[in-house]
């Protein structure tokens, strides 16, 4: 087991990732630091995406509703004077039970149409915050009073941490046993039932793995940020950037989601000189990568480590 | 590669073995399902005891698929009890009919393209449980020995989309054998295999009768599984038609009547009538589904003006002979259509020039009117033209006539079928392929369907391709009938000599 690990080039690009990008504050401006603090959070939110889409293949075109919940919870109770630590917890209990609330009934239904509950989920949230402007600051968007630290090289590695410790598990998750039937739920649910796998109860189950990253990541950027708005959290078009690096970075990887959300940010931020022309820039880069290199990113870069 | 493929001996003759005894392990009584009007299995009542492997036979659409999937728990029965060894498990989830010891051998899954053949085989071997994130280190022996067994032994590291199809169908062979169930079901268990691998899979099938299993195998016919079966179940159209020794069954009435047809009046024209070149030439015929040979060496030829029947059974090629024809998928070798050849042609060219497919699955536009629907199939041809070949197709198919305003989904399954041959002819086609048309329907359906064609073969100079897995709907227009059989054409001749000459393939 030890030593299929050692042989796996994936795991050596991973620790030189980290250690490479642990020891960056040492060099780099604080801004850069900022950027990639959120592109790591980001990474996350893929992450937890690609367990569903590319294990369980429920495609969620609703990200945004877990991290959502997760996020706003955590807001809004420590707007009311809740602690950090418990405002991390309540919202990522709330992404689970908003997740399994969500997921209990669009899991009955086949194909296309539980993508399309996700959907409507992440409208239906949208419109919520705006009509209880009151408590969620509405469109305006929430002020958080504590936020976790004011040094960008403590949040750096906060972020840093949290997104090795969620890859980690995501990623154990998904070469255990319990990814294995997961996979054979995605690929082939009749001959899994079959096989004696009770495909509903492992997809929930992806779901609320899902729910938990999704909403702790979200929690974890309001107090980051000190702010939470639905057009940075919740809008629609932030649940596709998601899925984009999730696929981007390479579909069925796990931690290939980081990789996307880097290079999604990265790449945002060098074309920032062409104004409203780089996204359209970056979402043509991102569309070819779809198209002629399906593995993704991380499928490029392990190839050429087998080769080497 | 033949008909000798499939039954390795000539006749039934289990082993000599002790007859199975004790209670049944699987006990299926009054067994029902409904899908709207049609049903399905009506009240079947059969049973396999431990040690024992009955044949469930059926041709297509006769529900023994269904019965198949009532017992998995893949569907829900409407009525009716499936015990196993002596539980009530009809209705339950197939997964809980899984652990409960019902295991299923699927002939086709999409088996973890990521993972080892190995992985796959581990997979079975784990427990539904959610926590389990380190597998049992006996996992990885058991499923290596697995492997051993059913002779992937070689191959157990490499991917399932490097193997050749037999291997894959060892492949969930092993799985099954990994969940050891008390009740094995094979769903056609040798389709697509050679005789060397039917002797291997007979063999690792009879293992699991020495181990005590009750074994049941659904096919088509009853010979692919002669040699292997205690017992035979045969049903037709949802219902039981016999029951007994392969032998028995094969020499039944009613199961001759089924799969040959009775005394069947055929009213072939000798070929020396139609002169000239054949209007469809088609020569040395490869089609290759990635690994699977699903056309070998086809050779056919259609004369104008003639009705020719290819007959053979599920999965044999015919459809496939139909779209490499019609230029629907990839192949190699020559088809000459009116002496040209058709290599270079996109499918809309040959439709246009003249060929056109009724496609087993009918492709009706399912929310547009009859109407729309015929037609949309008349489009290219002048108003006047089309106005007179409508007139023409109402007085062929009256029915069509008066359900001119419905839907075409809401149509019955015949209806359909007439709806799917009368846009083809609104085409005005030099040749008619018609493609498995009884597919699914009653026989008073198949009878009018048989009079349409006849008046259509009468009044009308057309030449028709037909493919039929239903002899007796095949032959009596049939000119000359050509027999496909495991991708190849083994048999050719009239249709009065058929049942002498190639007919016992077809039990």
């Amino acid at each position: 087991m030890l030593a299929k690990t050692f042989r796996n080039p994936l795991f050596w690009l991973c620790l030189i990732g980290l250690a490479l990008a642990s020891v960056l504050p040492l060099w780099v401006s604080g801004y850069i630091l900022g950027l990639l603090t959120v592109a790591y959070y980001f990474g996350v939110f893929s992450m937890a995406w690609d367990l569903l889409f590319g294990f369980a293949g429920e495609v969620n075109f609703g990200p945004t509703f877990l991290i959502g919940l997760g996020a706003y919870t955590a807001g809004i109770l420590n707007g009311h004077g809740v602690g950090i630590p418990l405002c991390l917890l309540a919202g990522t209990v709330a992404a689970v039970i908003g997740g399994l609330v969500l997921a209990l009934p669009a899991l009955r239904v086949r194909g296309p149409y539980f993508g399309l509950t996700t959907v409507v989920a992440v409208l239906i949230l949208q419109n919520l915050i705006v009509v209880f402007a009151d408590t969620t600051g509405g469109e305006i968007g929430l002020t958080v009073p504590d936020v976790i630290s004011i040094d960008a090289a403590t949040n750096y590695w906060i972020a840093l941490g949290f997104m090795g410790v969620s890859g980690l598990v995501l990623y154990a998750i998904a070469v255990s046993p319990v990814g294995l039937i997961l996979q054979a739920s995605g690929q082939d649910p009749v001959e899994a039932g079959a096989l004696g796998f009770n495909v509903a109860k492992h997809k929930l189950a992806a779901f609320c793995v899902s729910a938990v990253f999704s909403g702790l990541a979200g929690a974890l950027f309001v107090f980051y940020m000190g702010t939470a708005s639905v057009g940075t959290l919740i809008d629609v078009s932030v649940g596709v950037q998601v899925i984009i690096g999730a696929v981007l970075g390479g579909r069925r990887t796990i931690v290939g989601g980081v990789l996307g959300a880097v290079f999604l940010i990265a790449a945002g931020e060098l074309l920032r000189p062409l104004g409203s022309l780089s996204t359209f820039v970056v979402s043509a880069a991102a569309l070819a990568v779809i198209l002629f290199v399906p593995s993704g990113l991380l499928g490029i870069l392990t190839r050429q480590g087998r080769h080497a | 590669m033949s008909a000798a493929g499939l039954a390795p001996s000539p006749l039934p003759s289990p082993p000599a073995r002790a007859p199975a005894s004790g209670p049944p392990l699987l006990a299926v009584e009054g067994l029902t399902k409904r899908y709207g009007g049609l049903v399905a299995a009506k009240s079947i009542g059969f049973s396999v005891r431990a040690g024992e492997i009955v044949g469930l036979i059926g041709p297509n659409g006769s529900g023994k698929s269904t019965v198949m999937k009532l017992i998995m728990g893949l569907e829900r029965p409407n009525a009716g009890s499936v015990k196993l060894d002596g539980t009530e498990i009809a209705g339950w989830p197939s997964h809980r009919v899984a652990r409960a010891g019902i295991g299923l051998v699927f002939q086709h899954s999409r088996p973890l393209h990521r993972q080892t053949v190995l992985e796959n085989i581990k997979l079975a071997l784990l427990p539904d449980s959610l926590i389990r994130l380190l597998a049992d280190p006996g996992v990885e022996t058991r499923a290596r020995a697995i492997a051993e067994r059913v002779g992937l032994g070689a191959v157990m590291d490499r991917r399932p989309g490097t193997l050749p199809f037999a291997d894959l169908r060892r492949m969930e062979l092993a799985k099954a054998i990994a969940r050891d169930p008390k009740v094995v079901l094979v769903d056609e268990p040798f389709a697509g295999l050679t005789s060397a691998e039917v002797a291997d899979f007979s063999a690792l099938i009879r293992g699991f009768r020495d181990e005590g299993k009750a074994v049941l195998l659904v096919d088509h016919n009853v010979k692919s599984v002669a040699a292997l079966v205690d017992r035979v179940f045969a049903m037709y159209l949802g219902e039981r038609v016999a029951e007994g020794s392969a032998a028995e069954v094969m020499r039944n009435e009613t199961v001759r009547r089924v799969y040959l047809g009775g005394s069947i009046e055929t009213a072939s024209r000798p070929e020396a009538t139609f002169a000239g070149e054949p209007l469809l030439k088609v020569e040395g015929l490869d089609v290759l589904y990635g690994k699977a040979q699903a056309l070998r060496q086809v050779g056919i030829h259609v004369h104008e003006g003639e009705f020719v029947s290819v007959v053979g059974l599920n999965g044999a090629g015919k459809t496939t002979l139909f779209n490499a024809i019609s230029g629907l998928v990839p192949h190699s070798g020559r088809i000459h259509f009116a002496g040209e050849p058709l290599a270079k042609r996109t499918p809309a060219g040959i439709a246009r020039g003249g060929i056109v497919q009724v496609p087993e699955t009918r492709e009706l536009f399912g929310e547009m009117s009859v109407r729309e629907n015929l037609d949309l199939g008349g489009q290219h041809l002048p108003k006047a033209e089309s106005a007179r070949q409508l007139e023409w197709l109402f007085e062929l198919f009256p029915i069509l006539k008066s359900r001119g305003g419905q839907m075409a989904r809401t149509l019955s399954g015949g209806e359909q079928q007439m709806l799917t041959i009368a846009r083809a002819l609104m085409m005005k086609p030099r040749l008619l392929i018609l493609d498995e048309p009884t597919l699914g329907l009653a026989p008073v359906i198949l009878e009018q369907l048989s009079k349409a064609l006849e008046r259509l073969r009468q009044t009308t100079p057309i030449t028709v391709l037909l493919g039929e897995q239903n002899v007796t709907f095949a032959l009596p227009h049939a000119d000359r009938v050509y027999v496909l059989e495991h991708a190849r054409i083994v048999w050719e001749g009239t249709p009065d000599r058929f049942a002498a000459e190639a007919g016992t393939g077809y039990l």
